[in-house]
């Protein structure tokens, strides 16, 4: 297994440390988060807590909740019928489901890029344009466009033909797009569902990188299927799982570990974890 | 499944037609793919015979007026059966001056009631809008006129009235809106728009329906809202069915005949005062064809044919604008 993370991951030690790293900020404080679809729980009981400028992955088998846990931090859920959630998400102390909160400008702080790449039917440049320009940002959108597409290592691949259909591009190319029309609106975070599960490994290749380069200026939060690249690329991870409910046959996900990646994949300390990292799935 | 004696299974495996013979083919097997070939190829082809067939023999009967009056028939707007003469300019005037009336009327009801039926309402009120509006594409034509001229005309001339009266001065307003009379190019266009309304509505929901949800949370993503998530998401990506839509609305209302008949006002003129009466090619035929005999039958059937030319035209013509921009804009 690839351990080859960095290692300023701030650990959970006292603060009295040596090197005085400071610990990064918090973005998100999750408090004992459950998601319902109508009366069926879908996720119980998820509490932990995002770092500034860190990637943190969730990981875990088909059902897990991962994704809908994701799918909480910008309230897309909210587009599902009868999706709710008990429990707090403090962003920076603000509760996201606080009644007086407009969802609105939750995703415009907190972007997404999904599962399946889904560029606009438009221009190049009018898909990274969108959001400048629901944001309101009409200045310099030529450079906010240029910025965005360097960002995401896209640049020299599309200068020439900014003005054509960005359908024209390859499943890797749509991608990259997806997270350079997310992050040309400088959001803070940037949550992405298993933006990989759709591309080859090289194109995979390509979106790990990206995320390492934009680290520094976003914290990153990505759902993957893929327990290598959540070893590769992230800082913390989340073990998700499953376990059936007894009396009506379904499936309710839970969380079972939050760790540094190192840990969870060298001394994980709950035994499914372990079993789900080293193949072993139970 | 019985699982087999264990020599068959050490046994070399033998499959029948190994060598590859088998994939020559006998061609046996095939016969239902080459029947349904068949069958799609000569419905395809009726569809094509019929039209030909009609626009042959409708030119045909018509021809006597195409040689007599040549292009003058499209270019004039006198119309005097009694002394032969035949140009039908003011009624083409008329059929497309009621139907984009009707257009401007009915297209944004129609994708209103679309949006809120797909996007807006809530869900319990969906199927019953769905339904109130396919009710109201059954209603006959005829009882749509009947209402036209007996309610509508009468009720609307006070309006007209009024609305001449206080935009009489108005540089472009006021020569638009000029004339008093309940049966008019508007009230036409006014019934038109009722009557195209279901249909464009019915099949730009149907379009509306198909958007992938992938675009609408890429939208929603960003931090759109609602409003900017149809424009941007939804509008795009139907845009070539909705025009659709809008074709086979307007096709409809260039080709409506007893109710615009009714409320048109029957008068043969070319004018830009909306509230006067005016005629088009499908009502006069249907008003006079009883009585009309040689050359003015001629007339009437050679109407039909410059109506024909005018729908294709409109139709191939707004088609190729849409796939040319849908092509453009999906790429590949």
């Amino acid at each position: 297994m690839s351990t080859d993370t960095t290692a300023t991951v701030p650990t959970e030690a006292p603060a009295a440390e040596a090197p005085p790293a400071p610990p990064a900020k918090v973005v998100f404080d999750v408090q004992d988060l459950d998601v319902y679809y109508g009366a069926f729980r879908a996720v119980r009981d998820v509490s932990l807590q995002v770092h500034q400028h860190e990637i943190t992955a969730f990981i875990g088998p088909s059902g897990c909740g991962k994704s809908t846990v994701l799918r909480c931090f910008d309230r897309m859920n909210d587009l599902i019928e009868g999706a709710r959630v008990e429990g707090r998400i403090l962003y920076h102390g603000v509760d996201l489901y606080d009644p007086r909160v407009d969802p609105v400008e939750v995703r415009k702080r907190i972007g997404m890029v999904f599962q399946k790449p889904n560029p606009f039917p438009k221009s190049i440049y009018d898909n990274i344009a969108f959001g400048p320009r629901l944001a309101g940002m009409k200045d310099d959108l030529d450079d906010r466009v240029e910025k965005a597409l360097r960002q995401a290592a896209l640049w020299d691949e599309v200068k020439d033909r900014l003005k054509k259909s960005a359908m024209g591009l390859s499943g890797g190319q749509q991608q990259r797009l997806c997270i350079a029309r997310a992050i040309a609106v400088q959001p803070e975070v940037v949550l992405m569902d298993e933006p990989c599960s759709a591309l080859d490994p090289i194109a995979t290749a390509r979106i790990e990188d990206l995320m390492q380069e934009i680290k520094s200026e976003y914290t990153i939060l990505i759902v993957t299927h893929n327990m290598q690249q959540a070893a590769r690329v992230s800082d913390r991870t989340a073990f998700f799982t499953t376990e059936v409910n007894p009396e009506s046959d379904t499936r309710t996900g839970l969380l079972v570990e939050y760790d540094s990646t190192d840990k969870i994949f060298s001394a994980p300390s709950d035994e499914r974890t372990e079993n789900y990292v080293t193949g072993r799935f139970g | 499944m019985a699982s087999p004696p264990v020599d068959e299974l050490t046994a070399p495996r033998v499959v029948p037609g190994g060598d590859g013979s088998a994939l020559l083919g006998s061609g046996s097997s095939r016969r239902g793919d080459s029947l349904f070939r068949w069958v799609a190829l000569l419905a395809g082809l009726v569809v094509l015979a019929v039209l030909a067939l009609i626009a042959w023999s409708t030119t045909k009967e018509a021809w006597p007026v195409f040689r007599e009056e040549g292009l003058s028939f499209v270019t004039s707007d006198t119309w005097i059966p009694a002394e032969g003469k035949y140009g039908a300019l003011a009624f083409i005037y008329g059929t497309i001056l009621s139907s984009l009336i009707a257009l401007v009327l009915a297209v944004p009801v129609s994708l209103g009631i679309a949006l809120y039926a797909n996007e807006a309402a809530p869900r319990r009120l969906r199927k019953p809008v769905v339904y109130v509006m396919d009710l109201l594409a059954a209603i006959p034509s005829v009882v749509y006129g009947l209402w036209g001229v007996l309610v509508l005309a009468p009720a609307i001339q006070p309006v007209y009235r009024s609305i001449s009266d206080a935009v009489g001065d108005v540089p472009v307003l006021g020569w638009l809106f000029n004339g008093t009379s309940g049966r008019s190019f508007m009230t036409a266009g006014i019934i038109l728009a009722v009557m195209i309304t279901p249909i464009i509505t019915s099949l730009s929901r149907e379009v509306i329906a198909t958007v992938p949800p992938a675009q609408r949370e890429a939208a929603y993503g960003m931090g759109a809202t609602r409003w900017e998530m149809i424009r941007s998401a939804v509008l795009p990506w139907s845009r070539g069915g909705i025009v659709g839509a809008v074709m086979l609305g307007l096709g409809r209302a260039m080709g409506e005949t007893i109710a615009v008949a009714l409320v048109i006002g029957s008068q043969a003129q070319i004018t830009a005062h909306l509230f006067e009466p005016g005629d088009s090619m499908a009502a006069v035929i249907v008003n006079q064809f009883g009585e009309a005999a040689g050359t003015h039958r001629a007339a009437l059937i050679g109407l039909g044919v410059v109506l024909f030319v005018v729908t294709i035209v409109v139709n191939v013509s707004a088609r190729s604008i849409v796939g040319r921009f849908d092509r453009r804009m999906r790429g590949a």
